[in-house]
């Protein structure tokens, strides 16, 4: 047990914010209030400022820690996930050990979510006082140093992914870069073009992708999963499934005889969208890094009943390996970043909009398999037959996103998608578009001009939510066509628009496992499934958890350049790690009192991170500081007590929760004392 | 009592969760009830059963427990332990002669301020509808908040 020091000089700060605290606390009161009931518990001194965290503010506890002897500093302000860093540094300058300063949150807790006065005051008092008693408690504390493994893991081979990829190995540093599919290349290797400068999607893609997979300090790893995560910041150990390609890499030259040999085809469901095929050993499209194939075991006729092996005979060099078995990889890596992009809306759950049911309904990324000249129509945009043109297209925004129910988001890139649509309908087959849109939504560079190039080349906007696509004819003109139903809430009027083809420009969604693979890597998710930041403005790319980075739509929908711009971003963070050679650890971290310990065993099995050890010589448990993560779980749980549990001991939080109460009613009526 | 009862609550908040949650509840101003007083730690899986006996034997009406949802955990998986000392605690509080809806249990993730603010209104108001707490008197008339304060 540590001892109480004898009469700690104690220092309350209590800031203004200013308006943001002082608003609905007095923070005179509680300034005097601390003064005059907490002397007792070694209060020298309290004082007021209007902004704690100005450099002036800063000044005068740093002042007052050498002038006055402070020992213990106390401010109550915002959240200590905001300022703890500013003010245990300020009395880190002034010669005071960093872990002798708590904050308390009047502003995030009290100001900013009670409104009564007097209530908030008194609120504000009890958490002052709450910390000013466990804060005579702390003790000083040194930050653990560990090196840092300078490899890095990159989970997601999408253009986010191979950015940060690229950034590390540029640096000098070496990546794993992780795909589950057999290309490296994600959503963007689909598309045919790029808004708003309707760049070639490929040609602005492929030299990145070839860069990545020939970079000295890259190993590519598609086809692959990662399976466990263990350690921390600096010393993570992955393992990681490379599954059976049936493909020699040493052998396979890429020629593609193999692929030209298979007598079979299936339908291509991720790549094509489900609109072309493919045949069942392949590489998902021409310029595929790497470019050895995969042989899809459940479509494959070898596989399915023993014969057939067309791609091991014709293969040149002996590459085709039936025998393959799946590879499970070891690294140490110091930091991972996830990249794990995103999933597209299912637009069958929007019944009325018909897809699935009506033929010629397609979602956007059919749309743009349907304009890619290397996609399954040679680029040309036609009715489901493959043959006809459409003479008229609709094309509906927002489809599973801006929806009460469906998701509630914007998925942020539909409205630029859709306006690119229009202007490929127009430019190939010269058909009428109509955009159906509720708010158009075109912010970024160059986004607007090309709003307004679209408008200008006469594609029809009607502004309202369709109601309906049907082909459910009431007139005439609407036989053999698709209805869309829609308030055209310009006008006020309902209008019914016969079109030959509809598109539905659906929404992201999180990947389907995104949940499963955050508990993976013990980063955790919003309400709708995006991986949570660290600070949605100020540190967009972090993680809770140290040495885990998030890049592109991991995190929510973006378009291509900020996915580019976060990749960067994660990549920077990394080397700015990788470069400072070890990484400071909170000092957090149980330590048993070897006198105390009975050697019961209770906490043995407690510790998810093997951090336990039983030493069966002197029958008592010890702790490895190294793979302590600080949780407390374990001196929760020993009934002896032994257990120390460093900046959250019992003696702090027994004084904290003896401060709260200091002015609780039952305590001055004598109820349950 | 003629004035309405306000209880006094301790909650006791994981620092990767729902600690965030109370942050964010605040940066979106969601207004709830005043009665809890929050501390935090680094984890549910930290909270020692004797916190809450402390706390109530030292005058709180009611104890809030808050952790990652289940599957959540930034410490992979206490915050089963801590569900684990909440059943046990919710017997022994019965034992003790008081109402185990004294203590509640609440699994907050850090983008969950709004959960966060409404679970902490529908638990004052129970400790409301609960009153203040009586510690019951024992056979040898020793107080056990005495006791307990004393263990602690």
């Amino acid at each position: 047990m540590s001892d109480k020091p004898e009469k700690p000089r104690v220092g309350v700060y209590v800031c203004h914010c200013g308006s943001n605290i002082s608003g609905v606390v007095d923070v005179e009161g509680v300034r005097d209030w601390a003064q005059e009931h907490l002397a007792k518990d070694g209060v020298v001194i309290s004082r007021d400022y209007k902004f704690m965290c100005s450099s002036l503010g800063q000044e005068l506890i740093e002042k007052d820690i050498k002038e006055l002897g402070l020992e213990r500093v106390v401010v109550a302000a915002c959240s200590p996930h905001l300022h703890e860093k500013t003010f245990r540094t300020a009395s880190e300058r002034a010669g005071l050990n960093p872990y002798l300063t708590e904050l308390v949150s009047i502003r995030e807790q009290v100001s900013w979510v009670h409104t009564d006065k007097a209530v908030a005051t008194e609120k504000s008092k009890s958490l002052v006082a709450g910390t000013v008693e466990r804060v005579v408690y702390n003790t000083a504390l040194e930050k653990l140093k560990v090196p840092i493994n300078p490899n890095t893991l990159v989970v997601g081979g999408g253009i986010a992914g191979i950015q940060a990829a690229l950034e590390i190995a540029n640096g000098g540093f070496h990546v794993y870069l992780v795909e589950r599919e057999p290309s490296i290349g994600g959503h963007m290797a689909q598309f045919d073009k790029t808004f708003p400068t309707l760049d070639c999607s490929a040609c602005i893609l492929t030299p990145r992708m070839v860069e990545a997979g020939y970079h000295p300090n890259i190993t590519l790893l598609t086809w692959s999963e990662v399976m466990s995560v263990s350690g921390y910041v600096g010393n993570f150990n992955v393992t990681i499934k490379k599954k059976a390609r049936f493909v020699n890499e040493e052998l396979c030259t890429g020629c593609g005889i193999c692929v030209e040999k298979c007598p079979q085809q299936v339908v291509d469901e991720i790549y094509e969208a489900g609109i072309g095929h493919r045949k069942v050993v392949y590489t998902p499209f021409a310029q595929a890094v790497p470019k050895y194939p995969v042989i899809d075991a459940p479509n494959c006729t070898f596989f399915k009943n023993g014969k057939c092996k067309a791609c091991e005979k014709f293969c040149p060099t002996n590459a085709i390996d039936f025998a393959q078995q799946d590879e499970y990889l070891n690294v140490e890596v110091g930091n991972i970043i996830l990249a794990t992009g995103y999933d597209l809306f299912d637009a069958r759950r929007v019944t009325n909009y018909g897809y699935g049911r009506l033929p010629d309904v397609f979602t956007s990324l059919e749309f743009e398999r349907m304009c890619n000249a290397s996609g399954p129509t040679n680029g040309e945009i036609t009715l489901r037959d493959g043959k006809t043109k459409p003479k008229t297209v609709g094309v509906i925004h927002c489809v599973g996103s801006r929806d009460k129910n469906f998701n509630n988001y914007c998925s942020s890139i539909c409205c630029m998608q859709s306006l690119k649509f229009a202007h490929l309908v127009k430019e190939r087959t010269g058909a009428d578009v109509y955009e159906f849109y509720i708010d158009m939504r075109t912010p970024m560079k160059s986004y607007d001009e090309f709003y307004q190039r679209v408008l200008d080349e006469g594609t029809l906007f009607v502004r309202g939510k369709v109601a309906e696509v049907t082909n459910a004819a009431r007139a005439e003109h609407e036989k053999g066509k698709l209805i869309i139903q829609v308030e055209d809430t310009l006008i006020g009027k309902q209008r019914r628009i016969p079109v030959d083809m509809v598109v539905l420009s659906i929404g992201m969604e999180p990947r389907a496992d995104s949940k499963q693979t955050g508990q993976l890597f013990g980063i955790s998710c919003s309400a709708d499934g995006w991986y949570l930041e660290r600070h949605p403005k100020l540190d967009p790319v972090s993680t809770m958890t140290e040495g885990v980075f998030i890049a592109g739509c991991a995190s929510g929908p973006k378009d291509i350049p900020a996915s580019v711009s976060q990749g960067a971003a994660a990549a920077a963070r990394v080397l700015d790690k990788i470069l400072q050679k070890e990484v400071e650890l909170e000092p957090i971290r149980a330590s048993v009192n070897e006198a105390k310990c009975s050697g019961c065993r209770i906490c043995n099995n407690l510790c998810p991170f093997n951090a336990i050890s039983f030493i069966d010589d002197l029958a008592i448990t010890r702790i490895n500081p190294a793979l302590c993560q600080g949780c407390g779980t374990c001196v929760a749980a020993c009934p002896a007590g032994a257990i120390n549990g460093t900046g959250f001991s019992n003696e702090q939080i027994f004084a904290q929760i003896d401060g709260i109460l200091t002015l609780a009613p039952a305590r001055s009526a004598g109820v349950g004392l | 009592m003629s004035e309405k009862f306000e209880p006094v609550i301790v909650g006791f908040t994981c620092n990767w969760c729902s600690y965030r949650a109370a942050d964010a509840a605040g940066t979106a101003r969601i207004k709830y009830e005043p009665n809890v007083r929050l501390i935090r730690l680094m984890c549910s899986g930290r909270l020692d059963p004797t916190f809450v006996m402390k706390a109530l034997a030292g005058g709180a009406d009611g104890v809030l427990i808050t952790g990652c949802h289940p599957g959540d955990c930034h410490y992979i998986e206490q915050n089963y332990k801590a569900l684990r000392r909440f059943m046990l605690l919710r017997r022994t509080l019965k034992g003790f002669g008081v109402e185990p809806e004294r203590i509640k249990l609440v699994w907050a993730s850090a983008a969950e301020g709004m959960k966060l603010a409404h679970e902490i209104d529908a638990f004052v108001d129970e400790v409301r509808k609960l009153g203040p707490l009586n510690w019951p008197k024992w056979e040898n008339e020793s107080n056990p908040a005495e006791v307990l304060e004393v263990t602690a």
